[in-house]
């Protein structure tokens, strides 16, 4: 029912693509990632939940948004979004036609963050799913273990006088970061991709702690010893000047490996990821009864070997999202939101 | 839930139970650091409140000393099919991915327990001393209780003691400006306290580096003084007549001791070698009791220096069988005198110790032992041009040392300088890729380089470290987009990138592929510019031998 073209996964009896790399007519996209939403499609079907920063990320475009489950129609092929708990408004698309089902995952996390929706488990004949942390040494604490962490190591940077920098991808962990910090909220500022983000968010009625730009016209008693989320290193900002002394800590699920963490993690690594690990991978492919999955960016060749093991038949695809075979931290291409 | 981060509460004060938390948190804590400052408070608070007898152990473990593994990988990767029905499959490439044996296990190992291992350092170096004698399964029973207690990163250091690669981002020195403040006094003295052979098991820390507790211990060493490199010209440096010049050599910085009858051959990295140069035999009867020789252990053949590549294939064997002693005999080039008659000579003046050491080395009068020749110059300019003689003597470049100066400990700045000669370089291209381990865990850093030699490529050489983190980066992605097979951890690459490789000297080998041996190969640029038709060739390589390989044998009589 699908087919993994140049330009992406193709539906021939719908006639769309689903995240299409290359421009297409028409494009049913799961999440605004840039690896994912790309500019220059003719037509854009969305979760109406993804719409607002998916506009504000693409600008003028031909869109339009179903609620979560909501049928839409193409050629007698049933499409409807189902929430991914990736990043806030992330989808999981479903698509069926004569009787049989496709579901493809875009990227998504079982836990539930708070904020992205909850990731809905969705029966299917085939799977399509990521692996950007299909390995078993990626497994995840706890959200609650980790926004503890987190911010008892931003009391004690302020505690000391010092400013603490959090360096996490703009779009779905710097709003997680803005969650965790609740308790923090007036001290926060921000790099200028976050505050538009957060900007479209508040528009679509999110409510998240103030987040301010930090300029030199910021008064000096604001901008010492404050929080800066910022998604490029601060070494590398103006700002940096501007915060005082400060201490900096990336969050990203890669930093579960000590060599990552100790060669970009700052002062401090933070494992926090909006991609399943892999306990959640493999619950998540059990709890579709897929009989068959494909497994698209990160360890495909790791992963699906392993689901083949377990009785599934499985096979890796090369695609346009994230990059190949070892996705790894830092590399130009690397997936840029893990 | 096995990720390795260790838990923060505050740790109370004194006990001994919690010394394997309170080591494996300092471990963290180190690592969480790269404030030089900042490691030494680190440091300098875990020896003031850690039980007495993890001090010792956390010294011998900080200053180098050697783990024996106590499982092969396949055990391990056994256990973990059995345990978490990880197949080995699975454990290997997790492994590949993480590039740390140690990490591997306590990532995959999913029991987390509740950090608060019962014991302390003491207590599983004993256990790990204590599985030398058990079966696997009896280890196995070991490992899996003292896993079910730690939480990942306590996990993590009991791995990397189990597995024998314990290593932290600390130097010696920096234990010893800890231990420094600690104890009240100078650097100098608690290395000289902490040197030598003792058992971490035994000795009482504390005593030990309060300078009790220990007989005078007659094997001993003395701190090693080092050199640093030149920057730029040696002008620099101020009026040439205070300076003293020598050929530098390229074997093991060692220390010969003879002290009432006793006698040892230490390296610079506290290893005791005695053992391993029995020709030494035949003139340590001629030195007075009471001698301490700094100086360079080398390949050297009736007084001349032969090539390093000689040196190394004697070191790491066991078994000196009577032929490799002939292919490949070992002298010794002294360059200092430390102690004589007993006295220990290190605040006299180089001048004066070389003095006495001039006469000593002409009084013993053999062939294996040479004093390291002095290079006379009247001023910069003049031993700049002799410096040019170095590789055809089979010496490395020079060292420059102040007339004046006492024998400080550790690498100082200020009276010794080394000043090496330019290194020789090829254009190659890289032909396999490897990740590296800590700190590039993860990334391909380790590279193999190859020359032209008619149509085909010529391994050459192997080298880890040149390029900035960018560039190391950037190479790891065109490995990853390039790979052509997997031998293991080993990935083939297209033949594409051109780097331009510097190495200090250049021998004969039966060893290696090429037939010639290159030292310290280094990558010194990427040739970006360059194509891989235009690197260099095997016939390049061997000129270069030609002319530099046979250097050895160029030196003259020494002493």
């Amino acid at each position: 029912m699908i087919r993994f073209t140049e330009h992406g996964l193709y539906c021939e009896a719908g006639d769309f693509h689903i995240d299409p790399w290359r421009p297409v007519r028409s494009a049913v996209i799961t999440h605004a990632h840039s690896d994912h939403a790309r500019p220059g499609h003719g037509h854009y079907l969305c979760a109406r939940a993804g719409l607002s920063v998916l506009r504000s990320r693409l600008g003028a475009q031909t869109y339009e948004g179903a609620d979560w489950s909501e049928p839409v129609y193409r050629n007698g092929v049933r499409i409807s979004f189902h929430p991914s708990g990736h990043i806030i408004g992330a989808a999981q698309v479903r698509i069926e036609y004569r009787g049989e089902v496709w579901v493809v995952s875009g990227d998504y996390k079982t836990e539930d963050d708070g904020i992205s929706g909850y990731f809905e488990p969705v029966k299917c004949h085939t799977f399509v799913t990521e692996s950007t942390f299909g390995l078993p040494v990626y497994q995840w604490q706890p959200q609650t273990v980790v926004y503890d962490e987190i911010r008892n190591w931003v009391s004690a940077q302020l505690d000391q006088g010092r400013s603490a920098v959090l360096q996490a991808y703009s779009l779905g962990k710097s709003q997680r970061l803005l969650d965790a910090l609740r308790p923090f909220d007036g001290r926060i500022f921000a790099h200028g991709a976050i505050l538009q983000i957060q900007e479209a968010l508040r528009a679509d009625g999110h409510d998240f702690p103030q987040t301010k730009r930090l300029t030199e016209a910021t008064p000096a008693e604001q901008r010492k010893a404050c929080i800066f989320i910022t998604p490029a290193p601060v070494e590398t900002l103006k700002t940096s000047r501007l915060i005082g002394p400060w201490r900096s800590a990336r969050c990203s699920g890669w930093m579960q490996v000590r060599g990552n963490r100790r060669r970009e993690g700052g002062d401090k690594g933070f494992v926090l990821s909006d991609h399943a690990d892999w306990a959640g991978l493999c619950a998540a492919v059990k709890a579709t009864s897929a009989q068959r999955v494909f497994v698209t960016h990160g360890f495909q060749s790791v992963f699906s070997r392993y689901l083949n093991e377990i009785g599934l038949e499985a096979h890796e695809v090369q695609t346009g999202f994230g990059s190949e075979e070892e996705t790894e931290v830092q590399t130009e291409n690397a997936h840029p939101d893990a | 839930m096995s990720d390795i981060l260790f838990d923060t509460s505050p740790l109370p004060l004194g006990s001994g139970a919690d010394g394997f938390r309170r080591f494996a948190r300092l471990i963290s804590d180190l690592g969480n650091t790269g404030a030089t400052r900042e490691k030494t408070d680190l440091l300098a608070d875990y020896f003031r409140s850690a039980p007495v007898r993890d001090q010792a152990w956390t010294l011998g473990l900080f200053t180098g000393r050697k783990l024996r593994r106590q499982i092969r990988t396949r055990q391990l990767a056994a256990w973990l099919s059995e345990w978490r029905g990880i197949p080995e499959w699975l454990f290997e490439e997790s492994y590949h991915h993480v590039g740390d044996l140690a990490e591997t296990l306590a990532l995959l190992d999913a029991s987390n327990g509740d950090g608060r291992p019962e014991g302390d350092l003491s207590y599983y170096m004993k256990m790990l001393h204590a599985m030398q004698e058990m079966s696997d399964e009896e280890k196995g029973v070991c490992i899996r209780e003292a896993w079910s207690k730690m939480d990942g990163g306590q996990k993590f250091v009991f791995n990397k003691l189990l597995t024998g690669g314990f290593r932290v981002g600390v130097s010696a020195q920096l234990v010893i400006q800890a231990l420094a403040r600690v104890y009240d006094t100078e650097p100098a003295v608690i290395a000289h306290r902490i040197s030598g052979d003792w058992d971490p098991a035994t000795m009482d820390a504390d005593a030990m580096l309060r300078g009790e507790g220990r007989s005078f211990d007659l094997s001993r060493p003395y701190p090693f003084f080092l050199a640093y490199p030149v920057e730029g010209e040696p002008g620099s440096l101020g009026h040439p007549s205070e300076w003293h010049a020598e050929w530098k050599w390229d074997g093991i910085r060692g220390q010969v001791i003879l002290r009432s009858g006793t006698w040892s051959v230490w390296s610079r990295g506290e290893e005791l070698m005695t053992e391993k140069f029995p020709e030494f035999e035949s003139w340590r009867t001629s030195l007075p009791n009471g001698t301490v020789l700094d100086g360079e252990i080398m390949a050297m053949r009736d007084g001349r220096p032969l090539p390093f590549s000689v040196l190394q294939t004697r070191i790491g064997r066991t078994r000196l069988s009577a032929r490799l002693l002939k292919e490949a005999p070992v002298g010794f080039m002294a360059f200092d005198l430390l102690e004589f008659g007993g006295e220990d000579l290190r605040t006299k003046t180089f001048l004066e110790r070389r003095s006495i050491l001039v006469d000593l080395i002409s009084s013993v009068g053999h062939p294996g032992l040479q004093c390291s020749e002095t290079v006379a110059f009247d001023d910069w300019g003049s031993l700049t041009l002799r410096r040019r003689e170095a590789r055809e003597r089979g010496s490395e470049g020079l060292m420059i040392k102040r007339m004046n100066s006492v024998y400080q400990a550790g690498r100082r700045r200020g009276d010794w300088w080394k000043w090496k000669l330019e290194p020789m370089t090829v254009d190659a291209v890289m032909v396999y890729a490897q990740k590296g381990h800590g700190r590039r865990s993860n990334l391909y850093t380790d590279y193999t380089f190859a020359l032209k030699d008619g149509d085909r490529l010529v391994v050459f050489a192997k080298a880890y470290s040149g390029l900035t983190d960018k560039e190391f980066r950037e190479v790891d992605a065109f490995v990853k987009r390039n790979a052509l097979e997997k031998f293991g951890p080993v990935r083939t690459v297209k033949p594409e990138l051109v780097f331009e490789i510097a190495f200090e000297g250049i021998s004969e080998s039966r060893r290696h592929k090429a037939g010639i041996a290159v030292r310290f190969p280094r990558i010194s640029r990427w040739r970006t510019d360059k194509g891989v038709d235009e690197i260099d060739t095997l016939d390049d390589l061997k000129r270069l031998l030609e002319h530099y390989g046979s250097a050895g044998n160029g030196s003259e009589e020494t002493s």
